[in-house]
């Protein structure tokens, strides 16, 4: 019930670091997520976002991605302790 | 030597943006071979190498992140791995982002294949600050490590000695077992237990199977129905544990690859670097101005409109060359082959068909090598992230967005750079609406019609059309993508790779690849296509004129004494004579039998036919006008004869209509061709046809009855 909860990465700000917790939603989708690193506890910073405000780049695993915020909205995340 | 005995196939594997391509390019040279898989349209380049008294074939697999099944790609690398067991695979990774690069590793890892690994890009990585312990790595994942820069061609010997020195140590390979949970792991050795058991030993991936198995793999699955025991046992464990866990098996196989990964990374790098060097900060600097919110879709335009200007500009001159050549020898074959049917074929069918396609060759060139620059400096995938959110709006991927607007140059281009394209049902309508957007060999037809109709708003009207065609497709995408194209779009994870410069050599191999393909793949059809309209035109024969004009002719030169009003009278009745010819071959009467359908939109028997040869390529709708108004010679849109004689022939709205349904109508033989090609199916490309038949005629019908309504 926690998971549920949790924040996602599409409500996060840029240059906001937040750690994945889980990915909910489609199969196909959350599959493709987690070969590209979002597997539980990988550390993502938000970058920039495009013109319309989607979709937004973000850092994982020292590369870039860009997700579509519909795409965000399935990634629970946790946000680090300060420190 | 004939045959040598020491042969080996080496497949290269890697994440796209890897620089797996240049790398193969630098071993290969332009010695490749370039074809597709079967069935597929994932491009297969091969090419030789000779190196130590070793013959080396390398095969350059598509670029993927990973070997599920869940796209083409992934398919294809998979099961060529899988059936045709390639002696070695070359895993390519990129050395400055290592741990994403090693998810496709551990999967190779578990096809059991002997490998050499690349650290390529180490340059980059090694400004980064990342030193990498290659003889650990080496020795932990059992394959030679040889670092590389692709880009420049460094360490290539290194890797062909690696690659010999693989063999020749015996080409054996240690099992590594990716280290999983204990359930996780029970249950891969129960599966592993019954494919051993059902299909025997002798199944050279036994292990990765039972992964697969497990995972739920619906290809593996569909591939090995026959074993109903074996299938009932993994979706048993499977169920079991997605309970347990309340995750799905692939969601906790990548946990436990990704741990690993982090694993290896500790003993071989140090630390798993997390933070950027100086070479990110300055994609930094230049993404802060390319991507910037109000600044990025401007300058993406500005870009655009240097590429189509470029393109177009200094296209113009080899393309007066080619015209001058294929002139020169249209005249010399003229002189050399004895008048009659062959050098007609010759030179109206072969050359005119052959000819009116290469001549479009500089521009599809230079169109393309502005491309492979966008592609290989990473831009191309910024400039999908920036107008994703527009391309959504109609069902599409942000990726959509170039082969669309490189219909505006050809649409032949447009629909080859499709490929980009992962997703096949995107592809499909993405190259479906290619052919509304109103290429460059539409251009000449609204020239020479809104020119006599609508001359004091001719740049409006030329204007209107490509905007027609530009709502036209965007209707279309949204249609098809209600109807016979739905489910969710694709979901938008794309990678944004760092900045990078591509060598000249790089760019030009890119070029030279595409510009073969073209040639290639499109001249059978066109050639086809081309000799095939020009029977129409020339048959048959022996025809009864209603006219005696050879009678007529004599007649003139006997009785007209004056040479120059004689020839002029002479050249009056011959034009009358091949526009009546034109009108009793068979295709014009194919043009008056199909005349009807165009009643309704006041087209006449001239416009018909006009549109039938416009079907070879749109521009010729401008000489058959040329022809069938009895206008004779070299006619062009500029030609004021031509526009003397036709100004008559409809009315303004008709003329309006008529540029519509040129604009819309059948994409031109070329067009078909590729159409043919890229999708691998007779199928949609008549289906292509048809559509878009269907649709210039309905928006045609409706400019007339809304045109005579409104005036």
């Amino acid at each position: 019930m926690s998971a549920l909860s949790a924040p996602t990465l599409a409500q996060m700000q840029r240059g906001q670091v937040a750690l994945v917790v889980r990915i909910t939603g489609d199969n196909r989708l959350k599959l493709r997520l987690a070969e590209m690193g979002f597997v539980r506890g990988a550390e993502v910073r938000v970058e920039q976002a495009a013109p319309f405000g989607n979709p937004r780049i973000y850092t994982i695993r020292g590369y870039r991605i860009s997700l579509r915020n519909e795409e965000a909205e399935q990634i629970l995340v946790a946000v680090p302790e300060e420190g | 030597m004939a045959t040598t005995p020491k042969a080996l196939t080496i497949a290269i594997a890697g994440n796209p943006n890897c620089g797996k391509t240049t790398l193969f390019n630098h071993l290969t040279g332009a010695r490749q071979r370039v074809g597709n898989f079967s069935g597929v349209t994932v491009t297969r380049k091969e090419g030789v190498v000779h190196h130590k008294g070793w013959k080396l074939t390398f095969v350059d697999l598509p670029g993927t992140y990973s070997l599920s099944s869940q796209t083409p790609d992934e398919l294809v690398c998979r099961e060529y791995i899988h059936n045709e067991r390639p002696d070695i695979i070359l895993n390519v990774l990129d050395a400055g982002n290592l741990e994403r690069n090693l998810f496709l590793t551990t999967q190779l890892i578990e096809m059991d294949v002997p490998r050499v690994y690349v650290f390529n890009m180490i340059d980059e990585a090694q400004a980064k600050g990342i030193q990498i312990d290659t003889a650990r790595f080496a020795e932990l994942l059992d394959g030679p490590v040889v670092e590389t820069v692709g880009r420049v061609g460094k360490g290539l010997d290194q890797l062909l000695d690696a690659i010999v020195g693989r063999c020749e140590s015996g080409c054996v390979q240690r099992h590594i077992a990716i280290p999983l949970e204990s359930h996780l792991r029970d249950a891969v050795e129960q599966i592993h237990a019954g494919v051993l058991e059902q299909l025997g030993a002798h199944e050279p991936n036994h292990r990765w199977l039972a992964i697969k198995l497990l995972e739920g793999d619906k290809v593996i699955i569909k591939q090995l129905s026959a074993h109903a025991k074996l299938l009932a046992q993994a979706k048993l464990l499977r169920d079991e544990l997605e309970s347990t866990y309340d995750e799905e098996i692939g969601i906790l196989l990548a946990d436990a690859r990704y741990g690993f990964i982090f694993g290896l990374i500790r003993e071989t790098v140090g630390e798993v670097h997390r933070h950027e060097g100086p070479r990110a900060s300055v994609t930094d600097t230049i993404d802060a101005l390319l991507l910037n919110r109000v600044l990025g879709l401007p300058i993406l335009l500005g870009l655009l409109w240097l590429m189509f200007q470029g393109t177009f500009t200094l296209g113009a001159y080899p393309m007066e060359w080619i015209d001058a050549g294929v002139g020169a020898l249209g005249d010399w074959l003229q002189a050399t082959l004895t008048p009659g049917l062959v050098r007609d074929l010759v030179i109206e069918g072969v050359l005119g068909g052959l000819g009116g396609i290469v001549i479009f060759l500089p521009n599809i060139l230079l169109l393309f090598l502005f491309i492979a620059f966008f592609e290989t400096t990473g831009y191309l995938a910024r400039a999908a992230f920036l107008v994703d959110r527009l391309m959504h709006g109609i069902g599409l991927h942000g990726k959509a967005f170039i082969p669309l607007l490189m219909g505006f140059g050809c649409n032949v281009p447009a629909i080859m750079a499709t490929r980009t394209i992962e997703n096949p049902r995107d592809r499909l309508v993405t190259i479906l609406i290619n052919p509304f957007m109103s290429c460059s060999a539409r251009l000449p037809v609204y020239v020479l019609i809104a020119g006599i109709f609508f001359a004091d708003m001719a740049g409006t009207v030329v204007f209107l059309m490509h905007l027609i065609g530009v709502l036209v497709s965007m209707g279309a995408a949204l249609l098809l993508k209600r109807t016979l194209f739905q489910g969710e779009a694709d979901a938008f994870v794309l990678e944004l790779p760092p900045y990078r410069l591509p060598t000249l050599r790089s760019l030009m191999l890119h070029m030279w690849e595409r510009a073969v393909q073209f040639l290639k793949k499109m001249g059978g059809i066109i050639l086809v296509g081309s000799i095939l309209i020009w029977f129409l035109q020339a048959f048959p024969r022996d025809v009864q004129l209603d006219t005696d004009y050879a009678a007529a002719i004599a007649q003139v030169e006997a009785q007209v004494s004056e040479p120059a009003q004689r020839d002029a009278q002479v050249a009056e009745l011959e034009r009358q004579r091949d526009a009546d010819l034109q009108q009793a071959r068979y295709l014009g009467r194919l043009g008056q039998a199909v005349q009807p359908v165009f009643e309704p939109l006041g087209f006449d028997w001239r416009a018909t036919i006009a549109l039938l040869t416009g079907f070879v390529a749109k521009e010729v709708v401008v000489s058959t006008f040329g022809v069938l108004y009895r206008v004779g010679g070299e006619v062009d849109e500029e030609d004021a004869s031509l526009r003397a004689a036709m100004s008559g022939a409809m009315s303004p709205l008709v003329a309006f209509a008529f540029m519509v349904y040129t604009l819309l109508y059948m994409p031109c033989l070329a067009t078909i061709a590729a159409i043919r090609r890229e999708t691998l199916s007779w199928g949609w490309t008549f289906f292509s046809m048809g559509f878009s038949l269907g649709i210039a005629w309905v928006l045609a019908f409706l400019v007339i009855k809304v045109g005579g309504w409104l005036l």
